[in-house]
């Protein structure tokens, strides 16, 4: 890389890949090794290529200049499929990430619920638009396409993490904790480890956090409770021919 | 509107089946010990001293339809796959992306035993040793929890080189998508898993014949597999008794937006619109119903018309929609739908694969008439336009995503006319302010209030506080007016 740092229109979006001096060793043994464990897991080599990349994003904060080069080493297609298959993700991303990420769902009904609002309170207390990361490095925000969580609407995700039921006042008290260094627990998942972890694991290496956070949400289980109440389970199904009668519950809704 | 109706229910009628969600209450849920306390792996274990082929043809008999959106015959689609060659893959589609569509996300969160042992099931009877899930790469917290179900079969012998002294060895890699949409789509799927930019492929040759690694393949939603042990538990007899002729069993209903109790509704396949809504609580309080989407953004949207409606595939198709993946969207009176619909239509322009230049190009243009629509900038005509755009778009791509964008346009357009040609001289915010769609709107909204002179409570000085120079960067972000758009909302 040139001593002279390349100039670029996007001062927000900080350096670009190739003026980035951690990146410029290669891998050390420990993410080669990794590389190559993902590559063993699939029939052809080729098909890590996207866990790879999360794992380059895991260790880089994006997919960094030797995270293609690598990539296309050890799958054994080019740098340039490499970066042909990055660019179509959005998940791959060209610049660093922050510390946390934050994505707001505003796609039809978030945005209608509220997502609009959310996102432009994030931004405002963030100081940044999407696809920014702040300047000290702990954010970065994205608007995110649906996120299948809607019956939590409007949501917003934290290292791909739900935050459910939104409020622009939840988003800027959650991001004050963030910002504070307190522990963040998701609405259904782990307590909030950071976007690199999040990669991480994406990548296929577990970080044991399964086991964290409940069942399912309150809406999640709304159809089933109503069942309960009402005594309406798979075995009081009335089956083929006179054999059981309708349910035990009597209410209608 | 022409749609079949039914009479009302008796009182007592059982409306709801719980069968996938039966457990989602229940602490731990998503651990072995539980599942096998509440009765999982019951059905691999009857399932593995049946023949493949019978246990094959109890699900093809059982008439279960896949629950991913088109609603092929999950059995008929098990059959295609020849016998005889090997190797031979079964993907399962975790792909869960379409707007509305929130059930296999909680499915692998609470209950990713009922999957792993329907792929077992499914890849027995199909005579798979290698399956697949692709899970959405958003989806963190689903795929620690499936990844973790899937190792502790693996440890108890369910998985692995002899499947419970069967001499069946089956396999199955949890692979992470990286946020595409299209991927949703089998053969984009297959792309994406091949480390592949995720674009549909051109059929035939069916995945059946040539799918993964170009190797005979069965690719099934997340929610299709996880009904396959249940199958096997009750027999399709059961299965059968629920729904209409040729909608059988039960499935998961997804309720969101203006409902007072939107959630997860596992139901027979012959509950009407109106029995799910009633049981969700009714429309939010003070509101009346505006319209809603039986099965995702991409399926044609209906109206307080068709609240009687039956949700099967058969009524759903003979309204002009589809009853696709069961997701049903539910806006109020206070919703715009040109907003509504340009979020829509925006989704689809950000997920278009590229591959098809009238997709491609054809939901930009959607989107720029749209917008300025929206903004009250349209010129007489934009409406026709929009419609004239959505139909050479339509009919005119290798798969579905296009036309979803088409559907979402002209069955607004049908149902709101009205409401869209106001936007050649008024913004639709200020038609129905945005503000009163929100979840936490006041419940009896003030509309005196100027949309455009609301103060913004996050004052520019409070930005990045704690956060270095976060702050004094905010000028952009206050570009937007109000209710909440942003700047590139309204340029053209």
């Amino acid at each position: 890389m040139s001593a002279q740092p390349f100039e670029h229109d996007f001062k927000d979006t900080g350096p670009i890949a190739a003026d980035r001096p951690d990146v410029d060793q290669p891998f050390d043994q420990t993410t080669r090794d990794e590389m190559e464990q993902l590559a063993a897991r699939y029939p052809d080599r080729r098909s890590a290529l996207g866990p790879i990349l999360h794992l380059v994003q895991s260790v880089d904060g994006y997919v960094s200049a030797r995270g293609l080069a690598a990539a296309a080493a050890v799958t054994g297609i080019s740098p340039a499929q490499v970066q042909g298959f990055a660019t179509f993700y959005t998940m791959y991303r060209r610049h660093p990430a922050g510390q946390h990420h934050i994505g707001v769902c505003t796609t039809a009904l978030c945005a209608v619920l509220g997502g609009d609002a959310v996102l432009e309170r994030v931004r405002s207390r963030l100081g940044i638009a999407p696809d920014q990361t702040t300047p000290d490095g702990r954010f970065s925000l994205e608007r995110v396409e649906c996120n299948a969580a809607c019956d939590y609407a409007p949501v917003v995700m934290v290292d791909w993490e739900f935050m459910d039921n939104m409020t622009p006042e939840k988003a800027e008290q959650l991001i004050d904790q963030l910002a504070a260094g307190e522990p963040v627990q998701a609405s259904r998942g782990a307590t909030l480890a950071g976007w690199r972890q999040a990669e991480r694991v994406l990548a296929g290496f577990d970080d044991g956090l399964a086991d964290e956070g409940p069942s399912a949400g309150e809406p999640s289980r709304r159809g089933t409770e109503i069942a309960a109440s009402r005594g309406w389970t798979a075995d009081t199904w009335p089956t083929v021919g006179p054999t059981v009668g309708p349910a035990a519950g009597k209410d209608r809704p | 509107m022409t749609a079949p109706t039914i009479t009302a229910p008796p009182a007592d009628e059982q409306l709801l089946v719980p069968v996938l969600t039966a457990d989602w209450g229940q602490p731990e849920s998503w651990k072995l010990a539980q599942y096998e306390a509440r009765g999982g792996y019951r059905g691999l274990r009857a399932a593995l001293v049946r023949p493949p082929a019978e246990v094959m043809a109890e699900v093809k008999d059982s008439q279960l339809r896949g629950r991913g959106g088109a609603g092929f015959p999950t059995g008929l689609k098990w059959s295609f796959v020849p016998g005889d060659l090997s190797p031979k893959y079964l993907v399962v589609n975790g792909d869960e992306s379409e707007p509305g569509t929130c059930k296999d996300v909680p499915l692998l969160m609470a209950s990713p035993h009922t999957l792993v042992e329907g792929i077992i099931i499914a890849s027995y009877a199909i005579g798979v040793n290698q399956a697949f899930v692709y899970v959405r790469g958003e989806a963190l917290h689903p795929i620690r929890r499936l990844r973790a179900a899937v190792a502790e079969a693996r440890a108890a012998g369910y998985l692995g080189t002899d499947v419970l002294g069967s001499g069946f060895s089956l396999d199955i890699v949890v692979h992470a998508g990286a946020g595409a949409y299209i991927c949703g789509e089998e053969t984009a799927l297959l792309n994406s898993l091949e480390g592949r930019r995720g674009q549909p492929r051109l059929r035939p040759p069916f995945p059946a014949v040539a799918g993964l690694y170009a190797k005979p393949t069965v690719i099934n939603n997340v929610e299709s597999i996880a009904t396959v042990p249940a199958i096997i538990n009750h027999g399709k007899d059961w299965f059968l008794s629920m729904g209409t002729e040729r909608s059988r069993g039960m499935t998961i209903y997804s309720l969101s937006g203006h409902v007072r109790h939107p959630g997860q509704y596992e139901a027979p396949l012959t509950i009407t619109f109106r029995q799910l809504l009633d049981l969700a609580g009714g429309v939010r309080q003070g509101h009346k119903l505006k319209f809603f989407t039986p099965g995702g953004s991409s399926t044609p949207i209906l109206t307080e018309d068709n609240l009687d409606i039956v949700l099967d595939y058969e009524s759903l198709a003979a309204a002009g929609t589809m009853l696709g993946t069961k997701a049903l969207q539910v806006f109020d009176d206070t919703t715009s739908v040109v907003r509504t619909t340009l979020r829509w239509v925006e989704f689809y322009q950000h997920e278009s694969c590229g591959k098809c230049t009238p997709c491609r190009e054809g939901t930009w243009w959607l989107v720029q008439l749209l917008r300025r629509l929206e903004a009250g900038q349209g010129h007489p005509g934009d409406v026709d336009l929009l419609l004239s755009v959505a139909q050479s778009i339509n009919g005119q791509s290798f798969c579905p995503l296009a036309a979803g964008a088409v559907a979402c346009v002209t069955s607004a357009v049908k149902h709101f006319r009205e409401e869209f040609e106001a936007g050649y001289h008024t913004p639709a915010w200020e038609y129905l302010p945005y503000a009163a769609s929100a979840a936490f709107a006041e419940p009896a909204p003030d509309r005196s209030q100027p949309a455009r002179s609301a103060p913004d409570p996050a004052a520019p000085d409070q930005a990045g506080a704690g956060q270095g120079d976060g702050a004094g960067r905010s000028d952009e972000a206050s570009q937007t007016d109000p209710a909440g758009r942003t700047d590139e909302g309204v340029t053209l």
